[in-house]
């Protein structure tokens, strides 16, 4: 065969094989598994069992590093009181990391404020911590996508590559963002994913007494709070934002924000 | 106390207040840097479209005062950078941006925006001095014995030729015609320079203050606005100091005295000079006015109007906490007394250069009342951070996001002017020129 010969055969063979190889899809199984995930990360707070002794946002602080006295936290309780006559005053002091052992509601500034107990009509805590949306705006606002989403619905943090901008701080619509102190990089709840990941719990939902936080796999229908967002009126916080939030609420009032 | 001062302070903690109910992470995050981003940015985009005015609508009255807001604007395009990098938390991160954007985040778009809009006024300045600095080079070059300096210049001005000495009739109208392109193209990119800065706050859909689709717009007509005011007040003082410089045979101060010999430059006619370009500029800038409050009080109209959920702290923070700030300090001293300034029949250069110092100050307001206002209310809608400016800095933080941070951006770009005006006369005349 001459040279020339071979060229011109070996350029159609190409073409013709790579036009017919291209109808072909190569499957990468982890995006196939991304598409039809077997696993989506949920969590339910049942706020009729929290009680506020912030056993949660310690436990959280000391798992994932965040010195105690930095007025920062991953995970919070605020004490809604609610008054006769419709007057709602909230307080959250450090993220409650000492739990309400007072009756004086924390007001910064303004000081602090006693609801004599008469005046009362109902009183409560609600545990607050990442959505982990299904939307989530500060991923979208990230400009080098150091923030990203896992497969699995988590939302993290890369730190390495976190440049320290704070736009996902101002993006996230329920304050859960903050710059960590000591690593000086964008800080979040990770429903403790070094932990969910191997089958562990989180340490908020392990440190709580009363079983007011539990995280589940929405994708499975056996599993407790996959059955609980099913089957019994939760909600969610601002769903007007349209992120979709995977924090569930049972016993959500309008008073929370 | 001792534990308030063994207490770690978190990013923000050491300029917030909090008043009412606060989430624990919420802070003023973005600060004075973050103010001083958006008005950096427009003074860049607004001294680029006044001269614009005159090189792509032939606005002839505007030729002189063209070509130094062309020169200026470049000294304030690596200031506009400057904010951001002392804002971040991990500056030597920054080329991240650069390197791999996230396309879905607005400020993934800075480093392209950003660098095809310097590509843009370099390139407009290499025409428009492009005789010039052939000419330099020959008169350099014909010297005898050259002093330190001038052989530096030398140095500098043949590397700027790119190798092109040519400067024959066609060559210079072919550069007239580049330098009319690449300013008519640098209008819609500078406005897009700056409407995506307030694209950048415009769409926190968190924040109900900064969304609305109105914020990019507002934002470009007010980035007009202070960048003619600031080519009015620096054109003015400017001229001030070449007309006691030409007096004096101060030639340090004057490039084109150095270049074309003293007789190029004569105080009279300075005086003439300015007198007629700054009150010419000063009938654009009432134009620009016009819009930008326009839409500014659309936008304040508009939420009172359709009042929705946030509108109650909005209120709050409008018409109570911020009260003086937007409406005495931006519309009051920043729009209402400048506007009296320049409608008064005539209009004298210290006037307009007063009534421009006003309206800087309005805009500045302007950007403070947007990014610190927005962060005046909690997400709860039921409390409110007060953010005190640090003054005097305690550690690197508190320089960084002070005043004096602020101090050393503002200042910057009149050293950057200062060195580039000795290589491309900002304030040379020239006839022929674009």
């Amino acid at each position: 065969m001459r040279r020339r010969d071979f060229l011109r055969t070996a350029a159609v063979f190409v073409s013709g094989a790579s036009v017919s190889l291209s109808a072909l899809e190569f499957l990468d199984p982890g995006k196939v598994l991304a598409a039809h995930p077997q696993l989506r990360w949920a969590f339910l707070v049942d706020t009729h069992k929290c009680v506020g002794c912030g056993f949660c946002v310690k436990a959280c602080k000391i798992e994932n590093d965040i010195p105690l006295d930095a007025n920062v936290t991953r995970t919070w309780v605020e004490r809604y009181v609610i008054k006769k006559n419709g007057e709602t005053v909230m307080d959250c002091p450090k993220g409650a990391l000492d739990g309400y052992t007072s009756k004086l509601l924390d007001q910064g500034k303004s000081g602090k404020v006693l609801v004599p107990d008469k005046e009362v009509a109902q009183a409560f805590f609600v545990p607050k911590l990442c959505n982990h949306c299904e939307l989530p705006a500060c991923v979208q606002v990230c400009p080098v996508g150091a923030t990203y989403q896992t497969a699995d619905g988590a939302v993290l943090v890369d730190r390495q590559w976190c440049i320290g901008c704070g736009y996902c701080i101002m993006g996230c619509p329920y304050g859960v963002r903050f710059f960590h102190p000591v690593e000086r990089v964008a800080d979040k709840c990770t429903f403790c994913y070094h932990r969910i990941s191997k089958g562990g719990n989180t340490a908020c939902a392990q440190a709580c007494p009363f079983g007011a936080r539990r995280i589940g796999n929405l994708r499975d229908p056996d599993d407790p709070v996959a059955k609980t967002v099913l089957n019994q009126r939760v909600g969610v916080l601002r769903d007007e934002y349209g992120t979709k939030p995977h924090v569930f609420y049972l016993g959500l009032n309008k008073e929370v924000r | 106390m001792v534990e308030q001062a063994a207490q770690m302070i978190v990013h923000g903690e050491a300029w917030t207040i909090k008043d009412l109910f606060v989430l624990p992470n919420e802070y003023v995050y973005w600060s004075i840097q973050i103010v001083m981003y958006p008005y950096m940015t427009g003074l860049v985009a607004g001294a680029f479209v006044l001269s614009s005015l005159y090189h792509v609508f032939g606005v002839d009255r505007l030729r002189e005062i063209a070509r130094y807001a062309l020169v200026f604007s470049f000294a304030l395009l690596p200031v506009a950078m400057m904010p951001l990098l002392l804002h971040l938390q991990q500056p030597l991160r920054g080329t991240h941006v650069l390197m791999t954007p996230h396309f879905t985040s607005a400020i993934s778009a800075f480093g392209i925006v950003f660098m095809t809009y310097a590509c843009i006024v370099g390139a407009e300045i290499w025409f428009v001095y492009r005789k010039f600095i052939v000419d330099s080079v020959v008169r350099l070059e014909a010297q005898q014995a050259r002093k330190g300096l001038d052989g530096l210049l030398l140095l500098i001005y043949r590397g700027l030729t790119l190798g092109v000495r040519d400067v024959s009739p066609e060559a210079l109208d072919s550069d007239h015609k580049a330098v009319r392109f690449l300013a008519g193209l640098g209008i819609p990119v500078a406005c897009f320079l700056h409407g995506y800065a307030g694209f950048i706050f415009g769409s926190v859909k968190a924040n109900a203050l900064w969304m609305t689709p109105l914020m990019p717009v507002i934002f470009i007509c007010s980035a007009v606005v202070s960048g003619i005011a600031l080519c009015i007040v620096s054109y003015a003082i400017f001229m001030e100091i070449r007309k006691w410089a030409a007096r004096h045979g101060k030639h340090w101060l004057l490039p084109d005295a150095l270049a074309h010999g003293k007789h190029a430059v004569d105080a009279e006619h300075l005086r003439g000079v300015q007198q007629h370009e700054v009150t010419m500029t000063a009938r654009y800038l009432l134009i620009f006015m016009t819009l930008a409050i326009t839409l500014e009080l659309l936008d304040i109209i508009f939420r009172g109007y359709t009042a929705v959920k946030s509108w109650d702290i909005l209120r709050d923070v409008i018409y109570e906490h911020d009260f003086t700030k937007i409406f005495i300090l931006q519309y009051g001293v920043g729009n209402l007394l400048p506007f009296a300034i320049l409608l008064l029949p005539g209009l004298t250069v210290r006037r307009a250069a007063l009534a421009s110092l006003f309206v800087l100050f309005g805009v500045f307001m302007m950007r403070w009342n947007v990014v610190i206002g927005g962060q005046a209310f909690s997400l709860t809608f039921d409390g409110f951070m007060h953010y005190h400016l640090p003054v005097i800095p305690h550690d690197l933080e508190t320089f960084k996001e002070g005043l004096m941070g602020a101090l050393l951006v503002i200042a910057t770009p009149f050293v950057i002017f200062y060195f580039l005006n000795m290589i491309v006369p900002a304030f040379m005349e020239d006839k022929d020129a674009h």
